[in-house]
């Protein structure tokens, strides 16, 4: 990031929620790197950009489509790379419609389901071989996680325009997709005047090439919406047409939400993941284990995911030990099975409806940092039992007893039927471990300080609970117990306490020698036959030599600008992923300025600043044979070596769900018709139609004026998360001690708000109070000809600690982004009064008064497809539209 | 036991706390009597680079046990700790300034903005469209150390002294709460704390750069605006840092309390601001309280011969 020359932060209030990383861009810009900072609301990271770009929240994709249009329209493309390195040149399907073409949607809607069939997305020439087909499991499943770390499927043969004139290469396509997206069109949809735009567009373009690279940062607030990952999508499309990704100063860069969040999704807390990204497997598509593999190998393609079959053994062979044999499948029998949807906002509503019994919670406190926070709290309150590990009594564990619905009569406390067991939990600062952080950068913790009286590690409850769990099935001859017995469950433990060793974990995560015990060095020593076993093949490495890679400290100034020996990145300690791209076709340099990673002649093979991201003896001028698979079929200058051809994405004919292009719709709650399309929202975004939720009407719709003002939430410097951390500790809780609502001095004038007032907001799901400051650094847009109020909210009060205040998460409702089931928490509309709320019962009544007058009846959910939007586009797919 | 002030405020005391007779700038650390000091050290708070994230304030907190200030929402912009007090001795200042970031306000064509509380919401110039851009400017304010301590002059225990170091730095075993230093202050920086009665404020963290260390704030500054070290070194890098500013056209970029030419003597903490000090509630132009003290006492003193003579004189003539 230091070595960036321009710097656009986008969806992250980067300095006030990551204000460590945040010093490197305060580096570049001391090194001269222009700042640019779009947001909704201009905030301490807007006050040391070199600029601050105003937006209307939900519309990035238009301002960034912009930004593409504004490339190709003008030819400033960085073409050699864009060439040699990306699909630009790639042949797409005759079948394929786009966006453009059906007024928001693409070709192969099912409407049945809510989800595309994506054949004629392909490839020309692969319409059916594609691994993709129908997505309505992958939907249901948030399966475009697993691409985290490698691409969806292609094949790999393609036919190629090296002109760029072909009217279906991906280069033509993407140029007539945009072409709407002129500067006209973004001061309309985002409300940011087209100078504005014009700047960044401009600074953006020129500080690219050769010579000169940009980064591109975001965080959540790409995210956390509808079209989450579409975001993200147009962010790469621009930096692989400058020529941005695979060299020093430039990336995609996403910002974790807090320490290790990365490691938690490598080594993963999610339902649908196994470590290093192999999928959770799926009851109806995995049946066996060779089903599985090849679903993540993707026989006869290209690519390093050929391996697969060694990585997923090794796994087995860690979880299982000598029980896993080739004769029993390594045990993937024991693996538990995905059925649907089982993503956090399916079991919450799944709570309500009595369907879960029971529920583990650690390091989490939905009832103020979850979307909709009623639907949290009553469905919390409607289990057997939840077990709330906690470094300090947080709203999750006290609802039942504190809680809004508390005060509103819908829970009470005698009655409420959950039995809650709250474990203290030791600190960071009081177990040791690694985080990984947003550079995929391991650092091993020391334990400074025991943690006080009964409070405890993680690794310390898992570990013993297991043993208890163990002991109590001891004996058991069903074989459902089997795979809790059979697992490898034997770490030493220190102290009084009995305390896991966490290195030996860390050895477990690096993988051995199931014989000699000896530890991998790299992934690339994982073998299918079981004589390996590796607990997360991505980080195999850190614990290579049987020394803690991780706990590397050699200072800055003791080494070189890469600093490879602080810490250590997955994957094999390279700091920058596709550093191959940071040489030409030919393997020099691009420039003397940005050079990293580059061919040498002599030695035969590829050396730099970094760990090259390519095999290391395989030459520039490498061509693979005809029929080659696996790895062997990259060319030497195929630098995306985790894609199945080798090439950076500009359109993707798999992998999404939402589109092989990103196309601006409106948020699920807007007061705006989309200005683009006749298609409004997301039309495979996931809704859930239970009696706890409620979505605001929104264009064409009737009575979207009952809901005229767009809010959006965030978090402070001073407060971290849902507030457990910090609202409890009287240094932070004291620098930002109360609940409140920014507004622009103009939306304070129209809703009759006063500085320091009290005002309270309404959705169709709750209404909260907070003390109103008025600002200039909210501004009302203009939007299509009309004036656009937005409010900002942060989200980290609730009712328990030493500063309380209503939780803005209780606002939200409950619609998700259909590839990676995130909730759209960045934007919602809302109704905004001055003065304190009503309690008690009079506070439903209040809500049921606005929903009566929205027409919002809980339960339903509005029309995917926009009524005399799209007409005809939507087909059911092959006859499988009831899957 | 009671202390008269003058007897260590008068010009002939030789108390080596004294500082107030010597020329400005010049050398705090051997004039306070220390033989062999190290390089005199302090803080150049750039705040240019400054993100308001008030780590400062709460590194400060947690290192020295300073109490809460209080859970009072002060809607001034996103400072909720209003001051330096003896509850707070590093405080970020938050003003929001209707400019365009990095412009001249002349260029800007709007009024010339002393940063003085308006009837209006600050930056507002009229319509939606008609609105200028918006500048937020933050700062993290601190005990300035100065050369010329005018709270240290004026103690009567000797509870301030000046350190090795050149800082200043009460002795809370030793503080009366006689307050004298409280108005002696030319910030306002150093503050009585309620129920306590002392004077509390910082010391740059005199137990950590003793052994060697950084002051909790610098070490948690994440963008370096806080820059611990050698006074001399510091006010190299400070000029050339105002040079660049400059070159990059953030023409408004100027130190504050480098010169030890000032009416302090210069300040052990200075900084680098991006307006006029007044912006930050800053004083323009700073002088020590005890500067005229030397006089007063003379012209005091002459006053008092006079009267005794004439006294005496009086007497003398009506025995004639």
């Amino acid at each position: 990031m230091a070595n960036a020359d321009v710097i656009v932060i986008q969806g992250s209030n980067m300095a006030e929620a990551h204000p460590v990383g945040f010093g490197w861009v305060m580096e570049a810009k001391r090194r001269g790197a222009k700042v640019f900072h779009v947001d909704p609301r201009f905030t301490r990271t807007s006050a040391v950009a070199d600029a601050y770009l105003p937006i209307r929240a939900g519309t990035d994709i238009a301002l960034l489509g912009g930004v593409v249009n504004h490339i190709l329209a003008n030819e400033l493309d960085f073409r050699e790379y864009v060439l040699a390195y990306t699909n630009a040149a790639t042949i797409v399907s005759d079948d394929f419609v786009d966006a453009e073409d059906a007024d928001g949607l693409f070709s192969g809607f099912d409407a049945a389901t809510g989800s595309y069939v994506q054949d004629s997305w392909q490839y020309a020439g692969h319409e059916r071989d594609s691994g993709s087909g129908h997505t309505a499991d992958e939907r249901d499943t948030a399966a475009g996680l697993r691409h985290e770390s490698h691409g969806a499927p292609v094949a790999g043969q393609t036919d190629r325009d090296e002109t760029l004139r072909h009217p279906r290469c991906v280069y033509q396509i993407l140029k007539r997709h945009f072409a709407r997206y002129t500067p006209e069109m973004v001061e309309r949809v985002c409300g940011l005047p087209r100078e504005k735009f014009l700047e960044l567009a401009r600074a953006w373009t020129e500080n690219s090439g050769r010579e000169r690279t940009g980064c591109l940062i975001y965080s959540v607030g790409w995210t956390q919406h509808t079209v989450g990952v579409q975001y993200i999508r147009t962010g790469a499309i621009i930096q692989l047409l400058l020529g941005n990704v695979g060299r020093p100063g430039g990336g995609v860069l996403a910002l974790r939400g807090h320490a290790s969040i990365q490691g938690s999704t490598d080594i993963p807390t999610l339902f649908n993941l196994l470590p290093g990204y192999l999928p959770m497997p799926h009851h109806a598509q995995h049946p066996d284990f060779d089903a599985w593999v090849d679903s993540i190998r993707h026989p006869g393609q290209k690519g390093f995911w050929g391996n697969a079959r060694a990585y997923a053994v090794s796994l087995l062979k860690a979880y299982w030990g000598d029980a896993a044999t080739p004769d029993n499948d390594f045990c993937y029998g024991y693996l538990p099975r995905l059925t649907g949807d089982h993503g956090t906002y399916q079991q919450v509503l799944d709570m309500i409806d009595g369907k879960i019994k029971g529920y583990f919670l650690l390091g989490q406190n939905p009832a103020v940092g979850s979307a909709h926070g009623r639907a949290q709290r009553l469905g919390m309150a409607n289990l057997d039992w939840l077990v709330v590990r906690d470094l300090f009594m947080i709203e999750s564990a006290t609802f039942w007893q504190r809680g809004p619905e508390v005060a509103t009569g819908e829970i009470v406390p005698e009655q409420c039927r959950t039995e809650i067991f709250f474990l203290p939990a030791a600190s960071h600062v009081e177990k040791e471990g690694t985080f990984t952080q947003t550079q995929r950068l391991l650092q091993w913790r020391e334990k400074a300080v025991d943690p006080p009286g009964d409070a405890r590690s993680e690794l310390w409850f898992f570990y013993h609970l297991g043993h208890r769990l163990r002991e109590k099935l001891a004996g058991s001859a069903l074989r459902r117990d089997r795979a809790l017995l059979e697992l490898t469950w034997d770490y030493p433990t220190h102290g009084p306490h009995a305390e896991p060793d966490a290195e030996a974990v860390l050895r477990e995560i690096n993988g051995y020698d199931t014989s000699t015990g000896r530890p991998l060095s790299a992934f690339t020593e994982a073998r299918d036959d079981g004589t390996t076993a590796v607990g997360c093949w991505i980080y195999t490495g850190v614990y290579a030599d049987g020394v803690n890679q991780a706990a590397r400290r050699r200072p800055g100034h003791e080494q070189d600008w890469v600093a490879a020996e602080w810490g250590w990145a997955w994957p094999a300690n390279r700091r920058l992923l596709y550093n191959r791209a940071s040489a030409d076709p030919q393997g020099r340099p691009w420039s003397e300025r940005k050079r990293y990673v580059w061919w040498d002649e002599q030695a035969g093979r590829w050396t730099g600043h970094d760990v090259p991201d390519f095999e290391v003896t395989k030459p520039p001028s490498y061509r693979p044979a005809a029929g080659a698979t696996g790895p062997a079929a990259l060319a030497g200058d195929d630098p995306f070596i985790m894609q199945s051809d080798g090439k950076g994405w500009l359109y993707a004919p798999s992998g999404v769900l939402d589109g092989p292009l990103p196309t601006h719709y409106e948020p699920a709650e807007s007061p705006v018709r989309n200005p683009l399309y006749g298609q409004q929202a997301n039309p495979t975004r996931k809704m859930y139609p239970h009696p706890v939720n409620s979505t605001n009407p929104s264009p064409p719709q009737e009575n979207s004026q009952v809901f005229p003002y767009v809010f959006t939430v965030s978090r402070l410097t001073e407060h971290h998360t849902a507030g457990g951390m910090s609202r409890t500790v009287a240094p932070l809780a004291e620098l930002q001690p109360e609940m409140f609502v920014e507004v622009s001095p103009e939306l304070a004038a129209l809703a009759g708000l006063t500085q320091l007032g009290w005002a309270h907001l309404v959705s169709a799901r709750a209404v909260i109070e907070a003390r109103v400051l008025v600002t200039d650094r909210l501004t009302p847009l203009r939007v299509d000809g009309r004036v656009i109020h937005q409010l900002w909210l942060p989200y980290h009060f609730g009712f328990e600690g030493l500063v309380t205040g209503d939780s803005a998460n209780d606002l939200f409702g409950i619609t998700l982004d259909p590839n990676v089931l995130i909730q759209e928490s960045k934007i919602g509309t809302c109704d905004v009064r001055p003065g304190r709320r009503p309690t008690g019962g009079a506070l439903r009544d209040l809500v049921e008064d606005y929903r009566t007058r929205a027409g919002v009846v809980p339960g339903t959910t509005p029309p995917a497809v926009t009524p005399g939007g799209p007409e005809a586009a939507a087909e059911p797919g092959d006859g499988e539209g009831n899957r | 036991m009671t202390v008269d002030p003058q007897d260590r405020v008068t010009p002939a005391s030789t108390a080596p706390a004294g500082s107030a007779d010597r020329a400005s700038g010049g050398d705090p650390v051997s004039a306070a009597g220390w033989v062999d000091a190290p390089p005199r050290m302090g803080f150049f708070t750039d705040t240019s680079v400054c993100i308001g994230c008030k780590a400062c304030e709460v590194a400060c907190k947690e290192w020295n046990g300073v109490p809460t200030s209080g859970l009072d929402l002060l809607g001034m912009s996103y400072d909720n700790t209003g001051a330096l007090t003896a509850d707070s001795w590093r405080h970020v200042a938050f003003v929001e300034q209707p400019r365009p970031a990095g412009q001249h306000p002349a260029s800007a064509g709007s009024a010339e903005f002393l940063g003085m509380p308006a009837a209006g919401p600050p930056g507002r110039t009229g319509s939606a469209q008609g609105r200028s851009d918006f500048r937020w400017l933050m700062m993290s304010d601190v005990c300035k150390h100065c050369t010329r301590a005018g709270c240290l002059d004026v103690c009567p225990t000797g509870a301030l002294f000046r350190t090795e170091f050149g800082t200043v730095v009460v002795q809370e075993d030793i503080c009366n709460g006689c307050g004298y230093c409280v108005s002696a202050c030319p910030y306002g920086v150093i503050d009585r704390r309620a129920g306590d009665g002392r004077v509390w404020k910082c010391t740059l963290c005199y137990d950590r750069i003793g052994a060697g260390g950084t002051p909790a704030c610098a070490q948690a500054c994440p963008t370096e605006s806080i820059q611990y070290g050698p006074l001399d070194e510091l006010r190299e890098r400070a000029a050339t840092r105002v040079a660049t500013l400059h070159e990059r056209g953030e023409s408004q970029a100027r130190l504050y309390g480098h010169d030890p030419d000032d009416g302090v003597g210069g300040d052990g903490a200075f900084f680098l601001l991006l307006d006029e000090p007044e912006v930050y509630g800053l004083p323009p132009d700073p002088q020590v309280s005890t500067r005229d003290l030397p006089r007063m006492w003379r012209r005091a003193g002459l006053a008092a011969l006079a009267m005794t003579a004439a006294a005496v004189g009086a007497f003398l003539g009506g025995r004639r």
